[in-house]
């Protein structure tokens, strides 16, 4: 073992890292125009951080090919699995959230409970209704799996970090009810196609969306028999932010406008008086029953609203969407996750400048922040506090790079015992994305623990898809899966922009198994 | 105690000594099997097949006689009970909060926010959290959370420590490895997160190795909640700036087969008394200036349910526990169970809401001020007790 005895060399100049950095950006542009060179700068190492869940030697190769403005190119587009490889579209292709209807796999949930119904009430009732809840959890587990194969694995891992984002800001938790049952749908159908769309499309998604009114308790709520909470949300956390200048009326009021817009899970019918016919939709799980909706005049935002059915919630949502403070909500908390925890004003501008003059198009928002130099620079690239899906998806991407894993039990374990399991959330606030969120004491001796298992875990991780993490490594066999960061391109390239007291720390470790676990405990590999 | 209850912080308020822990029982725990109405017939109408048996009837299966009207379930006999005889703790009936949602979720985080009831609940900070910001500036007090991660009581302004104390503890750091870690952290800003946890680390295998050296010499080694809470005790007694402690502990939500005297949640209840006793004792004399502080989102449904359990209800029972409270005693507003005195004709009505019971605790144990306690509990009612 080279590193046992011979650590590799440690790059003379690397107590200088400012000089290295100024040198870098002068190369980076020469690197944007002249689009490929072999050599790889810190900041573009930086950068690859920024623009993935993590660098390894697939996503450098790739920044070598396209250059950096290329690579953002390819990758702010939506291309769905197209840029998984076929390993990982098979494996995503083969489950049965894939293949099902989401109408179907609830609806035969909803007969299947229905019949249970009848029987009589008591422990066996209890215990058939358990069983069935615990046959359906696969749903869950297919969801969570499938997030973590596309975020390991696919091409565009800007497409995969935004849907994390976004599905964070409409957040919605499996526990609740039924939600386990919908989340899966949820992610593919409502928030993944739309991440670098129309904000208004992914707004109106969410809301129509059966995980979203019974997550936020819109299924209840109707005329005379209001429930405040999912109007409340969406314009505290979903457009205009807490400060964004509405009243409690204006929430009463949208409460009113949103009567009616609701779920139909077991598919039966709805009987309307023939003056209201009209004014039903349904469009799978979803429906906007004109019955329980309030047909009054409202006043929103200074707006009078003609009560007349859905149409209200479509012209509410054209106003919150065209609204600045919901421009500048969505553009700060897009620079907090891309940028850092206190990103600067005049990028907040840009974005909320180009939100507004493309009539809310991530994409244009998302470019603005892409075209300033601020975005580059030192005081932001590297400085992000990893949260725990960023540390464990970089970790393994970068210590099993090149071979899709199996089992993704043990990655589901680790996200859990950090604190951020998928679908997780309780409360629609989502997942904090800030350092002081997540570094706490106990945080960073779980992270330390969690990187010695990362380090262990090849034979589980490629092994059967259902075995659970085993907390005692088997040396005998572990031999040939141990990660070889040192060895990797990437890691050659990290080298350089480690402390001296990191390098010395290193040098230290006593075997690969050791060395591993120290890198991924790095304070380095903490930030991107 | 012969000489009664000692009365430090009425002489030095917010005394740099003062330990205030709070437990939080997550499930909704069934109040009515732990201070059980022994003396309200309906009591044992309403719990055919669950009801503790009256003192003296039923041999070690029978409640403990507090008082002529209430009595403790008996798998607290080790424990809880001999505390209360020592005048170290104080249950308060028809306590709790005010929610009604019935949701653990919902009712869970109004309690920790301590922002009051139907308002929007705020997130930004929960009442562990602004109890520390108002007792920081003067004495060197400080949060500690014994959880896995901060949870919503400690969130907020000020910096709180958590350390995860459950397990077998073992340290998975050797000394070198430890060193290597915290060398490279040095310097940067997490290098106090990292070595407190470390440290903590190294205290609580410590403390493993003494257990088990003790056990070797015929001790029982302590299991589950106890041997988290003798932990907890240990930190919190030598290091100073740990002075306001959360843990939690699940498990409560019983809505089938919740057993009696004996069964699910008498193992449960035994479990938590042991810690407690466990933590009271680890404390030494230190215990002398805590206050322990046992609560719920809410209590469960009066009558049991067609499957020998309860389910979601209202009001609880709030325990007070410390070496220098005037305990020994039931308080608070109290009233006779019966079917017509609950509330929604289900539950335990609330009385004594959590917050008054807590404001007077740091008005009595920091000496703070009804505008300070305003700062903690927002528009709080304030409520009579007499235990410190």
């Amino acid at each position: 073992m080279l590193w046992a005895s011979d650590p590799a060399p440690r790059y003379a100049g690397n107590s200088s890292v400012s000089s290295l950095c100024h040198f870098s950006l002068v190369a980076l542009m020469m690197l944007c125009s002249t689009a490929i060179s072999a050599e790889l700068s810190g900041d573009d190492l930086r950068a690859i951080n920024r623009l993935t869940f993590g660098a390894n030697d697939a996503s450098v190769d790739a920044y070598l090919r396209a250059g950096r403005a290329g690579l953002w190119a390819q990758q702010m587009r939506y291309v769905g699995d197209e840029a998984l490889p076929p390993q990982a579209r098979d494996m995503v292709r083969a489950m049965t959230i894939t293949g099902t209807p989401v109408r179907a796999l609830v609806g035969a949930y909803e007969e299947e409970a229905k019949r249970l119904k009848d029987l009589p009430e008591g422990e066996g009732r209890k215990a058939r209704h358990k069983e069935l809840n615990e046959r359906y959890k696969f749903i869950l587990e297919e969801a969570q799996r499938r997030r973590i194969i596309r975020a390991l694995y696919s091409g565009n891992q800007l497409q995969e970090q935004l849907t994390w984002f976004w599905f964070n800001h409409f957040n919605v938790f499996q526990g609740k009810e039924k939600v386990k049952l919908l989340v899966a749908d949820y992610d593919e159908s409502a928030i993944r196609p739309h991440v670098f769309g129309r904000f208004r499309d992914l707004l109106l998604a969410t809301l129509m969306h059966p995980a979203m009114l019974v997550y936020l308790d819109n299924a209840q709520n109707a005329v005379g028999h209001i429930n405040e909470n999912y109007a409340r949300e969406l314009l505290e956390l979903h457009t205009l932010g807490v400060d964004g200048g509405y009243s409690q009326q204006d929430v009463q009021e949208l409460a009113r406008i949103l009567t009616g817009v609701g779920v139909n899970l077991d598919s039966r019918q709805i009987k309307l008086p023939p003056r209201l016919r009209g004014y039903y939709v349904a469009q799978g799980l979803f429906v906007f029953n004109p019955q329980r909706h309030d047909f009054g005049e409202k006043t929103f935002l200074h707006h009078r609203i003609q009560g007349r059915g859905f149409d209200e919630v479509a012209e509410v949502i054209d106003i919150l969407c065209s609204q600045p403070a919901t421009a500048r909500f969505i553009s700060t908390k897009l620079a907090v996750y891309f940028m850092g925890d206190d990103p600067p004003a005049n990028v907040i501008q840009r974005m909320q400048n180009a939100f507004l003059a493309s009539s809310g198009d991530i994409g244009h928002t998302l470019q603005a922040m892409f075209d300033s130099s601020e975005f580059w620079r030192d005081d932001y690239l590297g400085k992000k506090f990893k949260d725990p899906v960023q540390y464990v998806f970089s970790a393994v991407r970068l210590a099993y790079d090149g071979r899709m894993i199996t089992n993704y039990k043990p990655v589901q374990n680790w996200l859990h015992a950090l604190g951020e399991p998928l679908y997780g959330h309780q409360t629609p606030d989502g997942y904090g994305m800030r350092q002081k969120d997540w570094a706490s004491a106990a945080q960073m001796t779980k992270r330390f623990e969690v990187a010695r298992h990362i380090s262990n875990a090849g034979p589980k991780l490629f092994g059967p898809a259902d075995a659970d993490e085993n907390e005692s490594p088997q040396p005998s066999t572990a031999g040939d899966m141990q990660p070889a960061i040192a060895q990797s391109r990437t890691f050659m390239r990290m080298q350089p922009l480690l402390s001296e007291q990191t390098s010395q720390a290193l040098a230290q470790a006593k075997d690969n198994r050791e060395w591993n676990a120290l890198f991924l405990s790095t304070p380095e590999f903490m930030y991107r | 105690m012969a000489v009664g209850p000692l009365r430090l912080w009425a002489v030095s308020p917010a005394a740099s000594g003062t330990k205030f822990v709070v437990v939080l029982l997550r499930g909704g725990y069934d109040a009515a099997s732990v201070l059980v109405p022994y003396n309200s017939a309906f009591y044992y109408e309403a719990r055919p097949t669950i009801a503790i048996p009256r003192p003296g009837s039923g041999g070690a299966d029978a409640a403990l006689a507090l008082d002529s009207y209430w009595g403790l379930h008996p798998a607290l006999k080790d424990s809880v009970y001999q505390l209360y005889q020592q005048r170290q703790a104080f249950f308060v009936p028809y306590a709790g909060s005010q929610d009604v949602s019935r949701s653990h979720f919902h009712a869970q985080d109004v309690v920790e926010l301590g922002q009051g009831y139907g308002g929007k609940l705020d997130y930004g900070s929960g009442f562990l959290n602004r109890l520390v910001e108002v007792l920081g500036g003067t004495s060197g007090h400080g949060g500690v959370s014994f959880t896995d991660n901060l949870p919503l009581v400690f969130k907020g302004g000020v910096t709180v420590a958590n350390l995860a104390l459950k397990g077998n503890g073992k340290n998975p750091f050797n000394e070198r490895q430890t060193g290597l870690l915290e060398k490279m952290y040095q310097g940067t800003n997490l290098s106090h997160d990292v070595h407190e946890g470390l440290e903590t680390r190294r205290q609580v295998s410590d403390e493993l190795e003494r257990e088990m050296v003790d056990s070797a010499r015929g001790a029982v080694n302590a299991k589950g909640f106890e041997q988290e809470a003798r932990r907890m005790a240990h930190l919190m007694r030598d290091n100073p700036t740990y002075s306001v402690g959360f843990v939690d502990v699940g498990g409560w939500d019983t809505h089938i087969h919740q057993g009696a005297a004996k069964g699910a949640l008498s193992d449960r209840i035994r479990s938590l008394g042991e810690g407690l006793a466990g933590f009271a004792q680890e404390m030494g004399k230190s215990w002398n200036e805590t206050v322990v502080v046992v609560v719920s989102e809410f209590g469960r449904t009066f009558r049991e349910n067609g499957d020998r359990g309860t389910d979601h209800g209202h009001g609880s029972v709030i325990w007070v526990l410390g070496g220098g409270i005037s305990g020994g005693r039931t308080g608070g507003e109290q009233i006779g169970v019966s079917a017509a005195t609950l509330f929604q004709n289900r539950d335990f009505t609330v009385l004594n809401e959590y917050r008054s019971l807590m404001g007077y605790v740091f008005t009595r144990l920091y000496g703070l001020n009804s505008s300070d306690v305003g700062r903690v509990f927002p528009g709080a009612p304030s409520g009579k007790y007499s235990f410190l």
